[in-house]
């Protein structure tokens, strides 16, 4: 045991005087967990407009006042003709512009059907469809509020509402998708580097021809990343919850526990990494390669993993933190348990002993 | 007395390339044994099969009176290791490095203070203890490497060429430390290339292309071959199958 605890000690001195590995390790989640968090959202707040209004009515004001109390909108211009749109959506100045034709009142209110135009700027063909989605519910609901007794006849009304995530906030899907990659990228990414810089020092063979066993030196590789990687998760968990807002509605024991398994499971994949390769940078860049890029486009962290062909879902079922999302989503949002959560679960454990598995052979055999 | 290392037919294949040709030779406790050879040899090859790196394919050995093949893990508390490329820890102090190969080796808590003061004080490096082994001059850190492989006082030290880059007066005062580590009764066991080095060992054997072609004191391969140096009678023994 002692030995153990002296590698394990020697590990962190290399950690703790390395300005850049603390850099990444505690740098790295902060800065992601705030710029996800913060700056790069998929929200909708302020989107410029312009109004042409061809009405100039009470409706037509109280419509446009109801749509810029929204926080959704903002008023860019007020436009004179159809021609303007044309040259505002040029410009670029604006994302959406709302046409209320004339005579919208006169019809109204003699009961026959009316309708107002909404424009969008479908460069951007996400936004462009959310600001149109806002903006007639806005409308929508402007109009059963004026006439909240007449039903019209023989139609379908469809009421949707938005579970677990009513308000559709993006750092519910942000917060565990940069844990699942901040705690891949550092513990892959350090402790592949670590051996592999052993490795190029020459101090593996040292530590091969000592005493300690295989086991031993990989266990104290991995125990002080695992901690730090720990504390890690812990700080990304405390970020999302008190400065983002995310809930936290599930077990804190069971998503500490998952996030325990996924680290592990993140250090065997690093250990195997620097099982197969020879220099630090090559260590590095295996890392970012197979883990980063995966990780950030397949686990359906950024893009929906049901919209991509056919192929890329298959290859998506063996990305880590794919599974790894999902269980965070589950405990945090919708407060799931084990018992629907134990699919996932298994495929980390799965995984885990097969990496693990792999390195220690693989150790071997390169060793000698 | 029993050998500290004896091999018989010692062999190492690499798929079809032989590195280790059925060496056989045995080397007695307390003795300065030098390995000689050009790069690619064999010489590595035969050390790292002898510290538990590499299984033999064929052959037999012991080291320290266990066997290769199914006592490693005892050869290991047995033997100390210093590699060709430097084994210490730039990013760590002195102390600290004596105190994590200490650790490693299992010596006990409270012997390591008293072991870090003996070596710092056996190096005149009291003044750089703390200071990060990154920021000492090559001839401390190697004279520092060789003191750690011999931390846990092993029976046998393996030096793979220990004293590669360093000047010559350096070099003679890392004999200093070897020859004393000799005179305490552990088996000096050395891999070089420098041939003035050779003429320190008690005795030496020279490898070429996996074979050992020579086993002898200096003296005795001086006078067999008829020349006046150990450079010369390396120079006879390799140009010897070069030529063939």
């Amino acid at each position: 045991m002692n030995r153990f605890t002296a590698f394990v000690k020697k590990e962190f001195f290399h950690i703790l005087r390395d300005r850049r590995t603390l850099l990444i390790l505690f740098g790295l989640p902060l800065v992601q967990v705030l710029l996800f968090g913060f700056a790069l959202t998929n929200e909708i707040k302020n989107a410029k407009i312009a109004i042409l209004d061809n009405d100039k009515s009470p409706h037509s004001q109280q419509i446009t006042n109801k749509l810029l109390a929204s926080g959704y909108f903002q008023l860019r211009e007020n436009l004179r003709s159809n021609d303007d749109i044309e040259r505002a959506f040029r410009k670029g100045t604006i994302k959406l512009a709302v046409v209320f034709p004339a005579g919208l009142t006169e019809n109204y209110e003699h009961g026959r059907s009316t309708q107002i135009q909404l424009l969008a700027d479908a460069t951007e063909q996400n936004t462009a469809i959310s600001l149109t989605n806002y903006a007639t519910a806005i409308i929508r609901d402007y109009t059963t509020d004026l006439n909240p007794t007449v039903q019209p006849p023989l139609t379908i009304d469809i009421r949707s509402r938005m579970v677990f995530n009513s308000e559709l906030k993006g750092a519910f899907v942000f917060v565990p998708g940069v844990m699942a990659m901040v705690l891949l990228l550092v513990s892959a990414l350090m402790t592949s580097v670590t051996i592999a810089r052993e490795r190029e020092t020459g101090t593996l063979e040292v530590l091969m021809v000592s005493p300690l066993s295989q086991g031993q030196i990989l266990l104290g590789k991995v125990v002080p990343y695992l901690l730090l990687s720990f504390l890690n998760g812990c700080i990304i968990i405390a970020l999302g919850v008190f400065v983002l807002n995310v809930p936290l509605n599930g077990s804190l024991l069971l998503l500490l526990s998952e996030t325990l398994l996924f680290i592990f499971l993140s250090l065997s994949i690093g250990i195997f990494i620097s099982s197969i390769v020879d220099t630090q940078l090559v260590a590095m860049f295996a890392s970012l390669m197979a883990l980063l890029l995966p990780t950030i486009f397949l686990s359906g962290f950024m893009f929906p993993i049901e919209s991509m062909p056919k192929p890329l879902q298959i290859v998506s079922n063996l990305i880590p933190a794919k599974y790894f999302i999902n269980i965070v989503k589950g405990i945090m949002i919708k407060g799931a348990g084990l018992r629907y959560l134990w699919q996932p679960t298994l495929v980390l454990i799965g995984m885990s002993i097969v990496f693990m598995g792999l390195s220690l052979r693989n150790l071997k055999t390169r060793l000698s | 007395m029993e050998n500290a290392v004896h091999t018989h037919q010692l062999t190492k294949k690499f798929g079809s390339f032989i590195a280790t040709d059925a060496i056989t030779f045995d080397v007695a406790q307390g003795e300065i044994f030098g390995f000689l050879g050009a790069n690619g040899a064999g010489k590595t090859t035969a050390m790292r099969m002898l510290c538990g790196l590499l299984k033999p394919s064929s052959g037999e050995a012991t080291v320290a009176g266990f066997d290769v093949y199914r006592q490693s893990e005892k050869i290991k508390q047995n033997i100390g290791y210093m590699s060709q490329r430097f084994s210490l820890y730039e990013d760590l102090t002195v102390r600290e490095n004596i105190r994590f190969y200490g650790g490693i080796y299992g010596l006990r808590r409270a012997d390591i203070p008293v072991k870090t003061d003996q070596i710092l004080r056996k190096l005149g490096i009291e003044t750089v203890a703390d200071s990060l082994v990154a920021s000492l001059p090559l001839g401390w850190k190697q004279k520092l490497a060789f003191s750690v492989a011999l931390i846990h006082e092993p029976k046998i030290v393996f030096l793979d060429e220990p004293t590669g880059g360093v000047d010559p007066i350096t070099r003679r005062q890392f004999w200093d430390l070897i020859y004393e580590a000799a005179h305490g009764g552990t088996t000096v066991f050395v891999t070089t290339h420098y041939m003035d080095e050779a003429e320190y060992c008690n005795r030496v054997s020279i490898m070429v292309d996996g074979k050992m072609k020579a086993l002898d004191t200096p003296a005795g391969l001086k006078t067999a071959y008829n020349v006046d140096s150990m450079d010369a009678v390396f120079q006879i023994l390799a140009r010897g199958t070069s030529t063939k």
